[in-house]
This record gives structure tokens, C-alpha cells and sequence, in this order.
């Protein structure tokens, strides 16, 4: 019946329609235009050609930022998937308290980011500070931070997934290989680990992007610092991430707008890459199934 | 459905109760910008340079408004994020009609915005020309406060030594130079616990809020004998000839400190302000601005009186330094936007005409900011940190000029503020300070002028 | 044999209720050390994080009172404006985007299919690649406002939104819509009196993530909102590190406090949809 009355698109769809193509469309594709071009501003811009991104891929602190994002991405990732699957596994063996344990491990991922920045930034600091250290002193206690800091957060919420990964395991399964003789370590491999194959792959590419366009937590904890000279006197922040070297290269300074904007588009072609393969391996599962 | 129609309900309760929150927010300020209000006279932004005068500034603004009904909004932005401020502040339509720039390299950024004030009545109040940013026979800036710093001192502190057995130094008049200003802080430093105090230097904090005294002022100290010496006022390659000189003055700053030097990192600025006015530290480089957060504070019992101060130049053990004196100059600029609605420009030009004429403004500046203004009917600044600045002229030392707004870009004080910070906890070299300051200003100076 | 077996795995199971309880405890303590700090003279703070607070550096509610009167924004409004922003985002974008993934999905078209697949685009781009001509758009417009963030929210959050309505809607049989129908009932009886109640599920997970986005959100209203006049929290407390020429740890500690304090009553309050919510959105999303 809707089908007959194409009017009630303007009222079912077009307020949606407009603000998205006012919030979305309209600034995607102007911002892929504006990586070609040289602008302070969006209406003096003057088309450069493919010079911003040559320039992107020559600036020391962007290659920096991203093998610092790769090794952060990986590191997280591995550690939070792992500490959430082991909580989420032992919070459904039915021991005593698994609600209140749920309801803790949950709670931070409620806090913003920035928040959560300076509460780590206060605890880190005070730990440090009993060794004449803070945060800022090297990058390698930014680094550790910014995992400990992600771990914090996201364990909870993994956590949640893979708890109804566990539940939805049914239970004659396990009857079934108890009966057949199996010992522990098999019903995990050949039993638990493959059932848990989709809440693995779910949580994974949750963290890996979570992880990838950290913003809010790297500006509140570190800001990028410590700061290095390289030979060339380009200052380089040992702790900076993609995201906010993409916003430090737009807003510091006016005139390298034109770059910032080449490498957001960089930062958009690798995170829609991580999607691809995601919905590849989703894809590839399902036609298993 | 009983359940949606409640859901339903509690959203639009919500929505109104919060924007009658909002509303509250928000009456004092625009509405919504072009509102018929029937005056339909400009209003100001202005976005300020200084958060420790935010709160006079705010005052002053509402003074103002109160007294001719124009509205003047001022935002001030977090120390270190002027420039980053500026530029998404700019952006927007309804951008600040009054900006501040640090000097020529500033404009440089921001000439394309700047009203000619050639002019305006406020170029006419100045009293020396050399307080105005020319270009092209234009006018783009106006100095509005002439600063002074150096190293401030608890005189009380700074006698309880020279009275001690230990003191081989006797007098404040016997400082003249870098070796007897080392003598006196080691001398300090190694009799903390007799003195009472923590340390002879404040921390040298290297936190956003405090980096800027050594990165920025300190830094001074080296580019001026290296522009003195060659006779030029900005360069696009520094040599860094005065940098061992910097070196033994942060090394001093730095291992006479309260505390460790590898904690420099994440002190503040308000740590090195509350050792100094708790007479934990006698040393303190700061400048005039600092009176207001170190004056007597009757009701917590601390803080200076105006008779505890003292200033010392900056000795940095360069030849001559005996005459060298404190560290004068600007780097605050008054710029109107003019791409601001005609009406906006004129009530800007108003506004910073009324501060620096009218009775309550050149009182606000003088007396609750503690100000110097090169106006013609400026007050006297009620700040015995400027008297002490005076006095200092008078006595017939040189001032030193403030070289840093010819410093590239602010990228390369934070490039040197970083090195510094890892050369003082350990886990960097001189040679990356050198580097930061050499290379560093090379990279910019290319990256600015392109 | 049997016997044993259950009591080592009872044994087991009461040793990591204990080695739980311990690390549950570790991972509460850092909001807990902001609460003591929060009580503690400013300069208490970052000198010794750790203790608690003594006659020499109790200061009782200062940094509240500080914190949430200091300054020429003072924190009581940007709670204002984060309550406003927040609420008014989640019921516009749940009502609007639920309606658009009705009509999508039952009128298939190749607009609305369009409109789909840009959609589930949308969910992949990052911030940063809009952000600039995002922020430029909103203010050309005059979005700057506490109301004109909402329609940015509605358009940058659409995408999600009717990800996870149309995938919800392509469930329910048509059938039901089609008795509406010949009683007679319109397009908007029939979503709002038919549709609609059959979503709640939906309505839940999606306002649970919105709401969880965009109270937590920095960049975005930083970038857009008018920043003389409006601030959410997150704003403020950024801002207040570094700005007035000091930083006041003590007022910081307090705020965090304070802007954690909406959201752990709003998580005790509907913790149980809050868990389904995160649940399905993952699955889909």
C-alpha cells in the first residue's frame, strides 16, 4: 500500500534524506575533491593535481603516526580479544557473582574517551612519577598506556559478545563430546573455539577499527607527545595517531589544509579495506554454513 | 502501543526540559546571531591571547556592555592552542571580529584578515609608532601591552641567603653575570634545607602551561645575541651560535630545581606558581603578567608582598652582559577581521578604542591586569613588577628585545620545547635541542615562506 | 570418582569467584582514586595520587564548587547542553530514521536502494574525512546551534540507524501491515500504530548506541557547535586543562566525577537492555 503512495516519501524519507546528504554525501564527495586541491577555505580552493598526496606520503610524522597506529592496532587487539574471551568463557561457567563481575568489567566502556584520558593519565602519572617519569617521557609508556587504556575500555563490551557466543553454544554439544571421551582441551579446540569462530571474527574487526580511528583517548592521554627532532628538523610525536595527525595537519596550520585532506582520504581507503575484508570473511562463513 | 505513546512522551518532555536548560545557556549571549534585536548595531568576538587575565577580560567586556549596550563576547583560548583556536575559529561564519597575532610572522598567517587601521582612532592614541605592525604602508596591528620578563625573585628568600655563613655571594648588586647567577642557585641548591625552601628554581615545568617560559622566552635569549651580533632583526636560517650558552642556562634552570628534572615533564604551570608564592623556590622566571597569580593572598595566608619582589635579567653568560637588562616587548597584537560585517568592525574599533581611553578601560588594564599600554592616557600600572622593569631602565641597562615573534612558526617551539623535555629527563640529547633549533627553524622558515 | 570430580570443579569454581573479585576491584579502582582525588587539595594531587586525603589536604566539596561555578562557562551549563543535544539527537534519529527504513525497505526501489547502500557506506568512512567539509557545511547553514547539531547528528548517525532498522524490518511479515491497510489506516497509522510497536527491540539497541555516541562525543560538536555559547561536557573538561592560565587538577578530578556519575544511573537503569542492545547492534553491525 506504501508502494502506491510514492508523496509519503517526502514525509517517511526526505528529512532523513536531506540531513544525510547535508552531514554525508555532500561533505564526502567534497572532501575527495578537495584532496586534489590547494585551499585555506572551502570556496578559495585551486586544484593541485595529485601534489597533496605526494606530500602526505612524504611527511615523516604521518608514516610515523601510521606504524605507531599499526603496532597499537595489533597489540590491542590481541590483547583485548584474548582477556575478553577468557572473562566472557569463565563468567558463563556459572560461578558465583557472574552478574556483579558483567556489570563491573562493562561500566568503563560507558566513559568518553576524553575522560577516560585523564583518569589513566592521572593513575599512569602517579605510578611513574615514583620513578622521576610521566607519561610523556617516552613513547614507549605512551604506548603501553594507550593499550592498557583500550583494554579498559573495550574488554567489557567484547565481553558482552562473546558471553552470548558462549550461551548460545548448545549444550548437548558439549554432552555429546563429554560421552565420547573427550578431555577438556579438545571440547575447547574442536568444539568451543569453532562455534565461537563468529563472535572471534565480530570482535576482532570491532577492536581492529575501534582501535584504528582512536581519537579522543590518544589527545587526552598524550597528545602525541613526546615529541622527537629527526635530522631534517621535522618534529616527529612518537605517540600520535593517524586521526589526530589528520586533525593537527588541518587545524595548526591553514595552508596544509589540502594535505590533511589527502590523508583523511588515505585513513577512509584503508579503513573501508579492513571493512572489505571483514565482510569477506563474514561472507565466507555464511556460504560454509 | 500504550508503551510507545509513553516512549514518545519522554522524548519530547525531555527535548523541552533540556532546551529550557539550553535557552537559560544561552540568553546573555547572541541568539542566534541575526536576530532582529532593533539596535541592529555590530557586535564583538573578541578571542584572547592570555588565560591568566580571562576572568578581567571578561569584567572589562561586560563593563562595556553595560555601559553603551553593545555586546562583546570574549573567549579565551587554552594556553598552547591559540593559533589552532584562531584557525577553526576563523573558519566559521561568525568568526571573532578581534584577533591577536605575536608580531610579523604571526601576520604573515593572518594578513589576508587584517583591517587596515591606518585609520582608526586607536592608531592615533599610541604614542610610539614602533608599538604598530606596518606593512605596505597599512597598519594590520596594534601592540596593546608592553611586557616585561626576566628572573623574578623572593627578595625575603633571596636576603635569608646572603645573610648565610655559606653565602659567597652578598648582595643582589654582585649578580651581574651567568657565573654569579650559578653561584648563588648552587649555593641555594646545596643549602635547600637551611633556607627552607625546595629548591632555588621554581620546576621548570614543561606542560603545555608552562613550556612556553623556556621554549619560547628563554629561547629569546640566544636568537637576540645572535641577531645583536649580526645586526639583523629576523633570519631564514638561525646558526645557533649562542646555543651552549642556552644549554648552561637550562641546566641550571633544570638541576636546581624542587624537584627532579626528570618530572619536568608533566609540571605545570600552576605547580611552579604555587612554589614560588609558598616560598618554596626563590628563583622564578616569569614576567609582569605573573604579579596576579603570586601577589599576597590575605585569606590563604600566601603569596609575595608588593615589597618581596625583585627581577634579575636573564644571564646567559654572553660577553657584556653586565649591562644586559630585562626582557622588554610585545607579542600581543590587536588585528580586527575584516571580513566582520561593517557594523562589527566599527563596534570592534569602538571597543578597543573605549579600553584604552576611557576611564574604566585604561583602569582595568593598568591596575586589575597589571598592564603596561603604549596609550596616551594610560594609568599607571599598579604592579611592582613594572616598577622594578622601569627602574631597571633607568639604571641604564639595555633591554633585551623580544626576538621570539620572529621565531618561523609555532611548530618549532614546540619542536624545541619537545627536545628540551627529553634533553632534561634523560631520554634525549643537547644534539636534538640543537637540531629542533637549527634544522628545525630552517624547515619552517621554508615551510612559511613558500 | 564423580564425586571428586564435582567437588574439585566446585573448589575450582569458588577460587575464581576470589581471583575475580580481586581483579574486579583493580578494575574499578581507577574511578574510585578520582573520587578520593576529587576531594584533595589541587596540589595534593599530582604529587601523590595515591593516598588519600588528611587534615592538611581535605578541602570537603571546593572542587565541586569550583568546578562547576568557575569560569565564564560555568560546567552546569554544558551539562544543560549535553542533555539537550543528547536527547533531542536520539529521539529525532529514532523517529526519523526508523520511519525512512520502513519506507526503504518496504518500497525497494532503486532510489531507495540507493539510499541503502550509501547508508551502510556511510558506516565505514571515518570522522576525519568528513570532518573538515562536515564542519564547513554545518556552519554555512547556521547549524551551530544546540538545535542544528541535532540534524547534523541525524544525518552523519543515519547510516547505522537504518542499517539496523531495515534489517529489523525485513522481518516482519507484510502481512500484518496489509490488515492494517484494508482497515483503512493510512501509511502513518499503520507504521505508528503497527509498525512501530513491533520495532521496539530495535528502538532500544539503536537509542542505546546513539545515546552512547553522542554524550561521549568530542570532535564533532567541537568542531560544529558555536563554541562561545554552547559546550558539552566532553568540550569543557578539555578545555579546562590548560585554559585560565592553569590548570585546576582538583576541578578536573570533580568533573570527571561528576559527567561519569549520568552515566552509571543510566546504565544501572536499563543495564539489561543495554546488554541486548550491544548484543544485536554487533551482530549486525
Amino acid at each position: 500500500m506504501i508502494q502506491k503512495n510514492k508523496k509519503y516519501f517526502v514525509i517517511f524519507v526526505l528529512p532523513t534524506l536531506a540531513a544525510f546528504i547535508m552531514a554525508f554525501v555532500w561533505p564526502f564527495f567534497q572532501g575527495i575533491y578537495l584532496s586534489f586541491c590547494k585551499f585555506v577555505t572551502t570556496s578559495n580552493a585551486t586544484f593541485v593535481g595529485v601534489d597533496n598526496y605526494i606530500q602526505a606520503f612524504q611527511d615523516q610524522t604521518f608514516s610515523s603516526a601510521f606504524w605507531f597506529t599499526v603496532a597499537f592496532v595489533i597489540v590491542s587487539v590481541v590483547f583485548i580479544n584474548v582477556l575478553a574471551f577468557i572473562v566472557g568463557y569463565v563468567l558463563t561457567m556459572g560461578i558465583k557473582g557472574s552478574n556483579i563481575f558483567r556489570t563491573t568489567f562493562f561500566m568503563p566502556n560507558l566513559i568518553g574517551g576524553i575522560v577516560l584520558g585523564y583518569i589513566w593519565q592521572l593513575i599512569f602519572n602517579g605510578i611513574l612519577l615514583n620513578y622521576g617519569k610521566t607519561i610523556v617521557a617516552d613513547a614507549t609508556f605512551g604506548f603501553w598506556g594507550l593499550v592498557i587504556l583500550m583494554c579498559w575500555q573495550q574488554i567489557g563490551y567484547m565481553m558482552i559478545i562473546y558471553i552470548s557466543g558462549f550461551q548460545s553454544i548448545p549444550g548437548d554439544l558439549y554432552e555429546a563430546a563429554r560421552i565420547d571421551g573427550a578431555n577438556k582441551r579438545q571440547i575447547m579446540g574442536r568444539i568451543t573455539i569453532p562455534m565461537m569462530a563468529p563472535s572471534i571474527t565480530i570482535c576482532t574487526f570491532l577492536t581492529l577499527t575501534n582501535s584504528f580511528k582512536l581519537f579522543d583517548q590518544n589527545l587526552a592521554l598524550t597528545n602525541g607527545l613526546p615529541g622527537v627532532v629527526q635530522a631534517s628538523g621535522t618534529t616527529v610525536y612518537k605517540t600520535q595517531m593517524l586521526a589526530l595527525n589528520i586533525y593537527q595537519t588541518f587545524y595548526q596550520n591553514a595552508n596544509t589544509r589540502g594535505v590533511g585532506q589527502a590523508k583523511a582520504v588515505i585513513f577512509f581507503v584503508i579503513v573501508a579495506a579492513i571493512a572489505l575484508v571483514q565482510l569477506y570473511f563474514t561472507r565466507k562463513r555464511e556460504v560454509q554454513q | 502501543m500504550k508503551k510507545l505513546s509513553k516512549l514518545l512522551a519522554v522524548g519530547l518532555a525531555g527535548c523541552m526540559m533540556a532546551s529550557v536548560f539550553a535557552g537559560c545557556g544561552g540568553n546573555n549571549s547572541t541568539a542566534g546571531g541575526d536576530s532582529n534585536t532593533p539596535e541592529a548595531s555590530g557586535k564583538v568576538y573578541y578571542l584572547q591571547f592570555k588565560p591568566e587575565q580571562d576572568q578581567q577580560w571578561q569584567d572589562l567586556a561586560k563593563a562595556y556592555t553595560d555601559e553603551t549596550g553593545v555586546e562583546v563576547t570574549v573567549v579565551t583560548a587554552a594556553e598552547n592552542t591559540y593559533e589552532q583556536t584562531l584557525t577553526s575559529e576563523m573558519d566559521k561564519t561568525d568568526a571573532p571580529t578581534l584577533f591577536q597575532v605575536n608580531g610579523p610572522v604571526g601576520l604573515a598567517n593572518w594578513k589576508d584578515y587584517c583591517y587596515d587601521l591606518s585609520n582608526s582612532d586607536i592608531v592615533g592614541q599610541v604614542t610610539n609608532d614602533e608599538f604598530l605592525l606596518k606593512e605596505d604602508n597599512a597598519v594590520y596591528g596594534v601592540a596593546y601591552v608592553v611586557e616585561t620578563y626576566g628572573i623574578i625573585y623572593n627578595k625575603t628568600l633571596l636576603d635569608k641567603y646572603f645573610g648565610s655563613d655559606f653565602a659567597t655571594v652578598k648582595s643582589v648588586d654582585e649578580i651581574k653575570s651567568f657565573d654569579a647567577l650559578k653561584t648563588v642557585a648552587e649555593e641555594i641548591q646545596a643549602n635547600k634545607e637551611a633556607l627552607g625552601v625546595d629548591g632555588a628554581f621554581t620546576s621548570a615545568g614543561m606542560d603545555g602551561s608552562s613550556d612556553w617560559r623556556f621554549k619560547t622566552h628563554l629561547a629569546n635569549m640566544p636568537i637576540y645575541y645572535e641577531y645583536k651580533d649580526k645586526g639583523i632583526s629576523s633570519t631564514d636560517a638561525i646558526e645557533g651560535k649562542y646555543l651552549d650558552n642556552y644549554k648552561q642556562i637550562w641546566d641550571l634552570y633544570i638541576n636546581n630545581a624542587t624537584c627532579d628534572k626528570t618530572a619536568l615533564a608533566s609540571k605545570t604551570g600552576t605547580d611552579a606558581e604555587t612554589e614560588f608564592k609558598t616560598g618554596k623556590a626563590v628563583f622564578f622566571q616569569n614576567g609582569t603578567w605573573e604579579y596576579g597569580g603570586t601577589a599576597y593572598d590575605e585569606e590563604k595566608g600566601e603569596g609575595l608582598k608588593d615589597e618581596e619582589y625583585g627581577m634579575l635579567p636573564i644571564y646567559i653568560g654572553a660577553d657584556g652582559e653586565e649591562k644586559q637588562g630585562l626582557c622588554t616587548g610585545s607579542e600581543n597584537y590587536w588585528c580586527v577581521n575584516k571580513n566582520a560585517s561593517e557594523n562589527d568592525i566599527k563596534a570592534t574599533l569602538d571597543f578597543i578604542n573605549w579600553c584604552v581611553t576611557s576611564d574604566k578601560g585604561t583602569t582595568a588594564l593598568a591596575e586589575d591586569m597589571g598592564f603596561v599600554i603604549p596609550f596616551k592616557n594610560a594609568k599607571e600600572a599598579s604592579n611592582p613588577l613594572v616598577a622594578i622593569a622601569d627602574a631597571d631602565v633607568e639604571a641604564g641597562n639595555t633591554p633585551v628585545s623580544w626576538n621570539f615573534s620572529s621565531i618561523p612558526s609555532e611548530k618549532w617551539k614546540d619542536g624545541v620545547g619537545a627536545a628540551l623535555t627529553q634533553y632534561a629527563a634523560g631520554t634525549g640529547s643537547w644534539d636534538d635541542v640543537k637540531t629542533a633549533f637549527v634544522e628545525g627553524w630552517k624547515t619552517e622558515y621554508a615551510a612559511a615562506n613558500k | 570418582m564423580d564425586a571428586n570430580v564435582k567437588k574439585r570443579s566446585k573448589i575450582s569454581k569458588i577460587i575464581l569467584t576470589v581471583v575475580f573479585s580481586i581483579i574486579a576491584v583493580f578494575y574499578v579502582s581507577p574511578i574510585f582514586i578520582v573520587l578520593m582525588n576529587s576531594f584533595k587539595l589541587k596540589t595534593g594531587i599530582s604529587a601523590q595520587p595515591f593516598t588519600p586525603p588528611n587534615a592538611d589536604t581535605f578541602v570537603g566539596f571546593d572542587n565541586y564548587i569550583n568546578g562547576i561555578f568557575y569560569g565564564n562557562f560555568p560546567f552546569y551549563k554544558s551539562v544543560a547542553i549535553s542533555l539537550f543535544v543528547t536527547i533531542a539527537t536520539v529521539f529525532v534519529i529514532l523517529i526519523c530514521t526508523s520511519m525512512s527504513a520502513w519506507y526503504i525497505s518496504r518500497v525497494n526501489n532503486w532510489v531507495c536502494k540507493l539510499i541503502y547502500y550509501f547508508c551502510v557506506f556511510s558506516m565505514i568512512v571515518p570522522f576525519q574525512m568528513v570532518m573538515y567539509t562536515l564542519s564547513k557545511t554545518a556552519d554555512s547553514l547556521k547549524l551551530n546551534t544546540p538545535w542544528g547539531i541535532v540534524i547534523v547528528y541525524l544525518g552523519f548517525g543515519a547510516g547505522l540507524a537504518i542499517f539496523m532498522f531495515t534489517g529489523f524490518v525485513k522481518s516482519i511479515p507484510i502481512e500484518i501491515e496489509e490488515a492494517a491497510s484494508i482497515d483503512g489506516a493510512g501509511p502513518l497509522r499503520t507504521f505508528f500504530g503497527v509498525v512501530l510497536p513491533i520495532m521496539k527491540p530495535t528502538f532500544i539497541s539503536v537509542g542505546i548506541l546513539e545515546t552512547m555516541w553522542v554524550w561521549n562525543d568530542y570532535l564533532l560538536p567541537y568542531l560544529v557547535l558555536d563554541i562561545k555559547l554552547y559546550r558539552t561536557i566532553p568540550i569543557h573538561i578539555q578545555y579546562l586543562n590548560g585554559s585560565y592560565g592553569q590548570t585546576d587538577i582538583g576541578a578536573i578530578m570533580a568533573l570527571i566525577i561528576l559527567s561519569i556519575i549520568p552515566i552509571v544511573i543510566f546504565y544501572f537503569a536499563c543495564q539489561k537492555h543495554i546488554i541486548k542492545g550491544i548484543v544485536s547492534g554487533a551482530v549486525k553491525g
